[in-house]
């Protein structure tokens, strides 16, 4: 399984006590790519990054990292990754010169290196005018910055970002993004999770982790083109009596009011715009019912969906 | 080991530490309190008890006994009582809790040697006043004695090291190691866990550091902390206290040097063991108290049971104690005393590789 991948795991579990917080999974990811975790809190994305940087001892499963197999040889790797952690892990009572600094040091890098790319960086991150300022006394997105340059200052070949952009505003999350081009660009692989489906959608590939288990795997347009549902969207008066009236019906698998407007996610051949609009019609709702596209959060909604909820659906049992 | 990693990791905790006021200031404040504190107030020849006199013999050499009772200012005169009446009204209104009866037939009482020449009336109710009192009675009245006539009293108390019995002698060198473990290990018991608190953990151990340079890194500032504070507390103690130093104070040093290492080390497996800073703290305490109270600092080692001298062995403290207090007040040497050096050096190497060991570059 010696491949180009920059990861590679197969069967990856992992157990709390009586928890299963990932359950074999198995996730490949090529080089140079953002390669994206897209799912709700508590569905493993932190636990699996956590085994991928050879910080937790898988329950079972292999993985490969960069051609090292992990955890074994987990302090190889450490020297050739970047992992950005969830809740910002830098000094707060260091400056923003400091903990770069400090961080240079421990990766060993030749001084006067060092100090040039600390420049680069704090130019690059829009942060030099705060190089003494105490990293504590950052916003959220000037920290999230600062983390970002500390975990990129050795040049690793493989970054690991876990929702980076939880604590930051929708500008600073768009430039935020723009970097990590910016860092695939030169070549550098990024495993990144994170809940917000527009960031999902930029990802080259992804992956929809649900409970532990990996729901879905693949391009963003891909998943969106292979959704076995249709969506439909309802226009009409009054879309939470329109919400009512199909809750619960065979064949629906999501339903979410964007507006004025209802969106309806079925199974193909369950339903089609007639058959809605007259289900609609004979429950006292007039409704104007099209065609939709789907995107990905109908992929998600379709791949996280619990079973309880979509057994009395399939049923048929009438509301 | 990489000597660059942990030179950096030295410097971002004297960073950290200039920029947490609080623990900064405990550095300086708590060995200056607690030498003061211990200093004055634990304090066992007690001075300036309020006292009156009835002098009922009021002859020249009462009144010189009475004057040469104040100059030794264990007792501070307050006023002269005409009548027993009046002495027992002044003590139960607590003006006074030490009387000094002086009878009318004090110089016969004197020349004779048969009877006590004096009675001295104490406040029972305060223990403290009683052990002052004995030591009133030990008072040499040799000076008063016609020369020829009396023996000398029952008992002569010689007291080497310490002639004057003043407690700061004693008390001072060993407040140094009392200081010592305190902040050494209550400082480094923080020290990892407050990483793991406060997240830098996670981001620390996926970096190629290894164990050995992050304990290290922990324990080395503070040894240089430590250092000030045995400076710190050895000059006050010369200065307020008038302590001697009679032995070589390099080797004050060493010895303080190790006893340092060992105690930071006990902090920093601590540190290993607990899961937040308040256990931390607790277990701290927790090593404190026995080290107060089985070292000798508070009680002659000579007198506790064999399982609690067995105990004490094990405690860096009492090694510490043995040594400063043979080097400041004895003038030994360490050569003299290289078994409690050695005791210091083992405590030290075993506890800290077992903290290098514990430290784990894994959240699980």
């Amino acid at each position: 399984m010696a491949s180009d991948n920059a990861i590679e795991a197969r069967g990856l579990s992992k157990q709390f006590g009586q928890l299963v917080a990932v359950d074999k999974v198995d996730l490949t990811v090529s080089r140079a790519q953002i390669y994206g975790f897209l799912g709700p809190n508590g569905s493993g994305k932190s636990t699996t990054i956590r085994m991928l940087c050879g910080l937790l001892m898988p329950s079972a499963g292999d993985i490969q990292v960069l051609g090292l197999a992990i955890p074994q040889q987990a302090e190889q790797l450490k020297r050739r990754i970047g992992y950005m952690t969830q809740k910002f892990s830098l000094y707060e009572d260091l400056s923003v010169q400091e903990n770069l600094e400090f961080l240079a040091a421990v990766h060993d890098l030749p001084r006067a290196a060092a100090r040039q790319r600390i420049d680069h960086l704090l130019q690059r991150y829009w942060l030099a005018e705060r190089r003494k300022q105490l990293a504590g006394t950052l916003s959220g997105g000037q920290k999230q910055r600062l983390a970002l340059a500390g975990a990129v200052l050795h040049e690793p070949e493989l970054l690991f970002l876990d929702e980076p952009t939880s604590a930051v505003d929708p500008q600073s999350r768009r430039e935020f993004w723009d970097s990590l081009f910016e860092l695939t660009d030169a070549g550098t692989t990024i495993l990144v999770s994170t809940h917000y489906m527009d960031e999902a959608e930029r990802c080259h590939r992804l992956a929809i982790l649900d409970q532990g288990r990996l729901v879905a795997d693949g391009a963003p347009r891909e998943l969106c083109a292979q959704l076995p549902y249709a969506v439909w969207l309802v226009d009409c008066a009054a879309p939470r009596r329109a919400q009512q009236a199909l809750q619960g019906e065979a064949g629906v698998v999501g339903l979410a009011q964007i507006g004025a407007e209802l969106r309806v996610l079925a199974a193909r051949e369950a339903w089609h715009a007639d058959s809605l609009a007259r289900h609609l019609a004979q429950r006292g709702v007039p409704a104007e019912v099209r065609r939709g596209e789907a995107n990905l959060e109908d992929v998600f909604v379709a791949a996280t969906r619990k079973p309880l909820r979509s057994a009395p659906a399939a049923t048929g049992a009438a509301a | 080991m990489n000597l660059r990693r942990l030179f950096s990791i030295v410097l971002k905790e004297l960073r950290q530490l200039r920029r947490d006021r609080l623990t900064f200031g405990m550095i300086v404040g708590i060995p200056t309190m607690q030498l003061l504190l211990f200093g004055f107030a634990i304090n066992l020849d007690v001075r300036h008890l309020d006292a009156a006199v009835l002098d009922q013999a009021n002859t020249a050499r009462s009144r010189e006994f009475v004057a040469e009772i104040a100059a030794s200012q264990v007792v501070t005169l307050r006023e002269q009582l005409s009548s027993p009446q009046q002495l027992d009204e002044s003590m139960r209104q607590g003006k006074i809790s030490v009387g000094i009866v002086i009878p009318a037939d004090f110089d016969n009482r004197l020349e004779r040697g048969d009877r006590a020449p004096l009675q001295l009336v104490v406040d029972g109710s305060d223990q403290v006043v009683q052990q002052a009192a004995r030591q009133l009675a030990a008072y040499p009245l040799a000076r008063l004695r016609s020369a020829d006539a009396v023996p000398p009293a029952a008992m002569e108390i010689v007291n080497f090291y310490n002639p004057e019995r003043r407690a700061p002698v004693n008390t001072v060198p060993g407040l140094v190691g009392v200081i010592l473990t305190m902040t050494m290990v209550m400082f480094t018991a923080m020290a990892l866990v407050r990483e793991r608190e406060r997240g830098n953990l996670e981001m620390l151990i996926a970096t190629p550091v290894s164990p050995w340079e992050l304990t290290l890194g922990k324990v080395l500032p503070f040894i240089g902390i430590g250092l000030v504070q045995v400076s710190l507390v050895l000059a006050l103690g010369k200065l307020i206290f008038a302590v001697p130093l009679r032995g070589s104070l390099l080797q004050i040093y060493l010895a303080a040097l190790l006893f340092i290492l060992a105690s930071a080390a006990l902090g920093v497996f601590l540190s290993t063991l607990a899961r937040s800073q308040f256990q931390a703290m607790q277990m701290a305490f927790f090593t404190f108290l026995p080290q107060i109270l089985l070292s000798g600092f508070m009680f002659p080692y000579a007198g506790m049971p064999r399982a609690a001298q067995w105990l004490s062995e094990i405690l860096p403290m009492t090694h510490f104690l043995r040594l400063i207090r043979g080097i400041a007040l004895r003038g030994a040497s360490l050569a003299d005393l290289w078994p409690e050096m050695a005791a210091l050096a083992a405590f030290s190497a075993v506890v800290l590789s077992i903290a290098v060991m514990r430290v784990s570059k894994r959240l699980d």
